[in-house]
């Protein structure tokens, strides 16, 4: 306990120390909140769902804090259902027919136009289809009719593709044409109130029909979409878990195996310490990184194969002889002896008197090796080889990488999962480096 | 010179400095002799294992049998009395060599002895043809492939191993003669920024100098068209390497200078060095042989490790700069499951780093004064 506390103290007078320390506590935090709020399944289905979870997100948009940095107000997306109060739907009887009229009613104060607009209609009938007509009213009063058309149980009209109003708006794309102010040239928006009118005729007295109006913005929430219109704070939080369980596990396992290893090999010596020492060399020359690629192409892509198979890769590591150099000295310390003459067993000299002698020079060690294992994750994701089900930070810059986003200019894209691993890698980082020199006293006046 | 020739001499100088150098050499060879033997082993055990590890699923077998299949039905298709058969016997035709084939190349073998045919096929570089992949020149052989895509990789690795040894060995040393200045005392701070490798950085780096200050390509090798001066070509090569190069030095400068940094304060401590201070040796002298020449060992093999790890760094960084090298080449391979590649690399790889670490130990052999001049030599 009390060499626990001399530790802290310790640590405390390094800036680097307290500094990677409080990262990692909020790190871990922030993993503990993404797994509460998001459970895994939960986490899987926001990632890999389909249309039906992110449909109504736009495209490339960027988080929508960077509206705040710039002068130009980029769009958030509007969505108004007929539950909304903006929208009011009547229904009138005309003969044996219903018409239903939906007023979409909604406030346009952005500087830049809407990425896409599309009404998703869903309706009920026996056999004659709904038929509807729509049209647009901009804030200063001019109306602009929309091609009529009959609709499916369920379907979609997209603005940019309505054939009438491509013959109205002539020097410019339809979305524009529906926001801009008229005859000012490039194109400007018109802020004010806007109202898109549906009216819809039921030739069958138990016909229904809704409609729902999507005006995608430019930016979405806390750290904006991807090309597939998910949403990235998904990736974003879970990377965080998967991140530090993959650095953490990979790290231990790693350096408390090797560690084990170099014990029983420099305590039995001879023919045992040789072969260990062989396959240390034959380790070096392993291409780690090409057989992680082939195993991930050949037989998974499983976060936890890899893991299995990083630990099994790295355990004879250089870092053996450096344990092995420091048992060495230790075996020949007299209380080993002591042990030895009142007839301890081997394993009970090894487990009980080598290694604990050893966890001042392991700790260091282990948290210095975490960022390696948390970008190489990250570096197999960037290769394609990523979990397959799984959302973590380095999918997410293969994914941008992919699209082009630095040429595309998505900065975003790349910058905040890039800036999540780098914050995770210098945490873990600092703090290593200064407990190695708490715990190496030797290095700590160099 | 200074201390060996004041020192007094019965035999004559010249003799004993010609047996000295001969006795050198021999150990050298020596040295260098058992280092050939023992790598050479380890690198038959390394591809050994890449060949198990490849074959667990069969792959290894699947690319012999789809080699054996285009070559029979190649000849098929070549003989004239063969391919007026109808379709349905010249299949059967054909199943029946590829069978003799199999069975002839071993194929119904138990995979321990089969595995020792493809060790000799991968040491050799017979790695078989590719599915997808052809080379620049159209050839679908893996090898032909592969060493197509070398020299850009070379290039780009050695250029920033030469520039981070040379620049990291010199601040180092600079940093531990002024141990304790701001300078020293920032590289300290900075050495954690080197848990993230080199692709990493180049991200930032191409997002600063390509894509908002846009003075650099986002990256490749040359400018498209290719220039026709081989000076416009240098130029251009150049302008692309600025970028790799830097992401690959920004990412192990500082923890390099900050190990080495150690390793010269280690033995700049010794008695000697103070004992040579005492003899009034100018600073320049000091360094160069008593502090310089004693780390040199450990400097070597702190940076036989480097290099590895940044050979695998290199697949990624290869792949976000888009440079037509082996990492690329692998990037495409796993895009295209391209198995014949994907393990005709591994086994490249494997050759690469018993090459780098064979070459670093024999540098290692040059400067270790243990080798060169003691009885004893190193235990690597």
């Amino acid at each position: 306990m009390n060499a626990l506390k001399n530790t802290f103290r310790d640590i405390s007078q390094y800036p680097s120390a307290v500094l990677g320390l409080v990262i990692i506590v909020l790190l871990v935090i922030f993993a503990v909140y993404a797994v509460v709020t998001i459970p895994y399944n939960e986490a899987i289905r926001m990632w890999r769902g389909g249309e039906e979870i992110w449909g109504d997100y736009p495209r490339n948009a960027a988080p929508a804090w960077t509206n705040w940095f710039s002068a130009k107000k980029l769009p958030e997306t509007i969505i108004l259902t007929t539950d909304d109060e903006r929208v009011k739907k009547e229904i009138q009887t005309v003969g044996s027919n219903q018409e239903v009229i939906m007023h979409y009613v909604f406030d346009y104060p952005y500087d830049d136009f809407p990425q896409e607009m599309i009404i998703f209609f869903t309706s009920k009938y026996d056999v004659k289809q709904p038929h509807i007509t729509m049209k647009w009213v901009t804030p200063d009063g001019r109306e602009l009719r929309m091609s009529q058309m009959s609709v499916r149980r369920s379907d979609q009209y997209r603005f940019e593709l309505d054939e009438r109003l491509k013959r109205r708006i002539k020097d410019m794309t339809i979305i524009q044409g529906l926001f801009a102010t008229p005859d000012v040239m490039p194109p400007t928006i018109q802020k004010g109130q806007y109202e898109l009118q549906i009216s819809a005729l039921l030739f069958e007295p138990n016909a229904e029909v809704d409609a729902k109006l999507v005006i995608y913005g430019k930016v979405h929430g806390l750290a904006g979409t991807d090309h597939l219109r998910r949403d990235l704070m998904v990736a974003m939080l879970w990377g965080a878990p998967i991140a530090l369980s993959f650095g953490i596990l990979a790290a231990l396992g790693t350096s408390v195996l090797s560690m084990i290893i170099a014990a029983v090999g420099s305590w039995f010596g001879g023919a045992v310490d040789e072969v260990i020492q062989r396959i240390t060399e034959v380790n070096l020359v392993l291409p780690v990184l090409p057989i992680l690629i082939m195993i991930g192409t050949l037989y998974s892509r499983s976060i936890w194969v890899i893991l299995g198979a990083v630990v099994a890769l790295s355990i004879f590591s250089s870092s053996i002889k450096t344990f092995r150099a420091i048992f060495l000295q230790i075996k020949e310390a007299p209380y080993i002896e002591a042990a030895r003459s009142y007839g301890a067993g081997n394993l009970r000299i090894i487990f009980s008197y080598l290694i604990p002698r050893l966890i001042p020079v392991l700790i260091p060690g282990f948290v210095i090796g975490i960022p390696s294992y948390v970008f190489l994750e990250a570096s197999l994701a960037v290769l394609g080889l990523g979990d397959p089900v799984l959302p973590t930070w380095g999918k997410v810059i293969n994914d941008a990488q992919a699209q082009g986003a630095l040429f595309n200019g998505h900065y975003y894209w790349v910058l905040q999962p890039a800036v999540l691993l780098m914050i995770t890698g210098l945490a873990f980082s600092m703090l290593g480096f200064a407990l190695d020199r708490i715990f190496n006293p030797r290095l700590r006046g160099v | 010179m200074t201390e060996a020739t004041q020192s007094p001499v019965t035999a004559s100088p010249s003799s004993l400095e010609k047996k000295a150098t001969a006795s050198t050499l021999s150990r050298l060879a020596k040295y260098t002799l058992v280092k050939i033997l023992t790598l050479g082993v380890t690198i038959v055990i390394g591809v050994y294992l890449t060949i198990i590890i490849a074959n667990m699923g069969g792959e290894v077998d699947n690319i012999r049998r789809g080699e054996i299949r285009e070559r029979v039905a190649l000849m098929v298709s070549m003989n004239q009395d063969l391919r007026r058969l109808p379709a349905e016997e010249r299949a059967k035709y054909i199943n029946d060599m590829v069978k003799i084939e199999e069975d002839r190349l071993g194929l119904d073998r138990p995979f321990i002895l089969r595995s020792f045919t493809y060790l000799t096929d991968a040491m050799s570089l017979n790695l078989g043809r590719a599915q997808f992949l052809t080379s620049d020149s159209g050839s679908k052989q893996v090898r032909l492939i592969i060493l197509e895509r070398l020299p850009p990789t070379l290039v780009l690795f050695g250029t920033a191993n030469i520039l981070l040894f040379f620049f990291a060995l010199f601040i180092a040393l600079g940093l531990s003669r002024h141990y304790g200045s701001f300078l020293d005392r920032l590289v300290i701070a900075l050495a954690p920024t080197s848990a993230a490798p080199g692709w990493f950085y180049g991200i930032f780096l191409i997002l600063i100098f390509a894509a908002v200050l846009n003075v650099l390509p986002y990256g490749g090798m040359v400018d498209a068209p290719v220039p026709d001066t081989t000076i416009g070509y240098a130029l251009s090569l150049l302008k692309h390497m600025i970028l790799p190069t830097l992401a690959i030095f920004l990412s192990s400068i500082f923890i390099t200078i900050y190990s080495w940094r150690t390793f010269f304060l280690i033995f700049s401590s010794e008695d000697y060095v103070e004992m040579a201070k005492a003899k009034g040796l100018s600073s320049q002298m000091i360094e160069r042989r008593y502090i310089l020449r004693p780390t040199m060992p450990n400097i070597i093999t702190n940076f036989a490790l480097l290099i590895i790890g940044l050979w695998f760094g290199a697949i990624i960084l290869e792949t976000v700069f888009n440079w037509p090298g082996l990492g690329r080449l692998f990037y495409r391979a796993i895009g295209l499951f391209d198995t014949p590649v994907i393990v005709g690399e591994t086994v490249i790889y494997a050759y690469l780093l018993a090459i780098t670490v064979f070459l670093l130990d024999f540098i290692y052999a040059l400067v270790d004064p243990r080798v060169k001049v003691g009885g004893e030599g190193p235990k690597a």
